[in-house]
């Protein structure tokens, strides 16, 4: 699983990070969370509000911050 | 109900004799600071939700193939409901120039944007009256129209950066449909968000205020920086520039201000150049606008905001 963070690395994004973290604690998975800062590769998923969360290429939330119990529903969903 | 348990609190818990000073101070705080905190999280829960109904993406839809001046009035109103974060400017602005909303419709939510939001409303409301709360919402409009529209009418397109025009943008986003229940669920988690991170301020904001009440106001600016000194506005707008905060972070500064004399035209003007322009937004802007068009941008809304700085110390 490859799970990325879209986002300039504003306060926000940091948040929606820790918390997949924390989801992925939860699960007991490992996955690989990269932060993506590049503005072309953001924009590449046609997204315009940051942090957004993408996992395996497809968006799952853009513009606000997931909470852990949010994001290890997507992550489950994902990997269903 | 405020009242009453203020009442309460006040000369009935802390038996605190009516007249003194420090009655009266404490007794506003205990007001004042429940009802600034109630209204923010219901203005902002009504606000989150009625956001999830309109994300960046309709707004682009909204804006593109609008007609100047109706697009401009249109963007500018939107950016009051559209929380602004540093770290989002750059993804709007290519996302909005990309599908065809023009530079100048582009710029009028770009100003709009941090300058008014809803957490400013309420607090400008609860600290200074609804007034100045409204003055502040109608005047930051109008310079956010106006600058859209001469940075419409320059034409400046060519001083954007060219990668911005080369940039292909994937149409995969957007979340699954929402039910009510998660819009609820978003909403009061976003109140939370901004609660814990405003709710410090506030009290900060209604300390000050609380003081003031108890205690005569010291004019000490008026005497410096009041209506005389022609200057005044000018070094408030040239001060708030490069300083960085969003509203609510500014509030209780600009409450203390007003307090010690300053006239709420060069205050207001304050808040604004501080939440219009500010260094970090300058930095990042600067990543999408050639040095030209970043320079114009500044030049124009700091002229607006000066104006609207001198015009209400002459009128008010």
């Amino acid at each position: 699983m490859r799970i990325e963070i879209l986002g300039s690395g504003c306060a926000r994004c940091h948040g929606l990070e820790a918390n997949v973290r924390k989801a992925l604690v939860m699960l007991g998975k490992d996955a690989e969370v990269i932060d993506v800062t590049d503005i072309q590769q953001i924009m590449a998923y046609g997204v315009m509000a940051t942090p957004a969360l993408v996992i395996d290429g497809k968006v799952i939330a853009t513009g606000r911050v997931l909470s852990p119990e949010e994001a290890r529903k997507a992550i489950v969903s994902v990997s269903a | 109900m405020l009242t009453l348990f203020a009442d309460w609190f006040t000369y009935t818990l802390l038996r605190l004799p009516k007249e003194r000073l420090i009655t009266q101070a404490i007794h506003f705080f205990v007001y004042d600071l429940p009802k600034i905190y109630l209204l923010l999280v219901a203005v902002v829960f009504v606000v989150a939700m009625l956001r999830t109904w309109i994300p960046p993406e309709k707004i682009k839809r909204l804006l593109a193939r609008r007609h100047q001046f109706v697009g401009n009035i249109l963007a500018a109103s939107l950016g009051i409901f559209t929380p602004f974060c540093t770290c989002s400017a750059i993804p709007m602005f290519i996302g909005f120039v990309e599908s065809g909303v023009p530079l100048g419709v582009t710029f009028s939510f770009l100003v709009a944007s941090p300058m008014i939001n809803e957490v400013a409303m309420v607090l400008l409301w609860g600290l200074f009256g609804a007034r100045v709360a409204l003055l502040y919402v109608g005047v930051g409009l109008l310079i956010a129209i106006v600058s859209g529209v001469i940075i419409g009418r320059l034409h400046m397109e060519k001083y954007v950066e060219d990668y911005v025009y080369k940039i292909k943008i994937g149409s995969a986003a957007g979340d699954a449909p929402l039910t009510l229940k998660n819009r609820v669920a978003a909403s009061w988690s976003y109140v939370g968000e901004i609660f814990r991170k405003v709710a410090p301020w506030v009290a900060v904001g209604v300390a000050i205020g609380a003081f003031i009440h108890g205690y005569a106001p010291e004019n000490f600016l008026a005497r410096y920086a009041g209506r005389d000194n022609p200057f005044a506005v000018l070094i408030a707008v040239a001060i708030g520039i490069p300083l960085y905060s969003n509203a609510e972070g500014v509030i209780p500064v600009v409450q203390a201000l007003w307090a010690k004399g300053l006239p709420l035209g060069t205050t207001l003007a304050f808040m604004m150049a501080v939440t219009g322009l500010s260094m970090p937004e300058m930095i990042i802007l600067r990543r999408v606008l050639k040095p030209r068009l970043l320079a114009t941008f500044i030049g124009v809304v700091g002229v607006g905001i000066l104006i609207v700085g001198y015009f209400f110390n002459w009128v008010l």
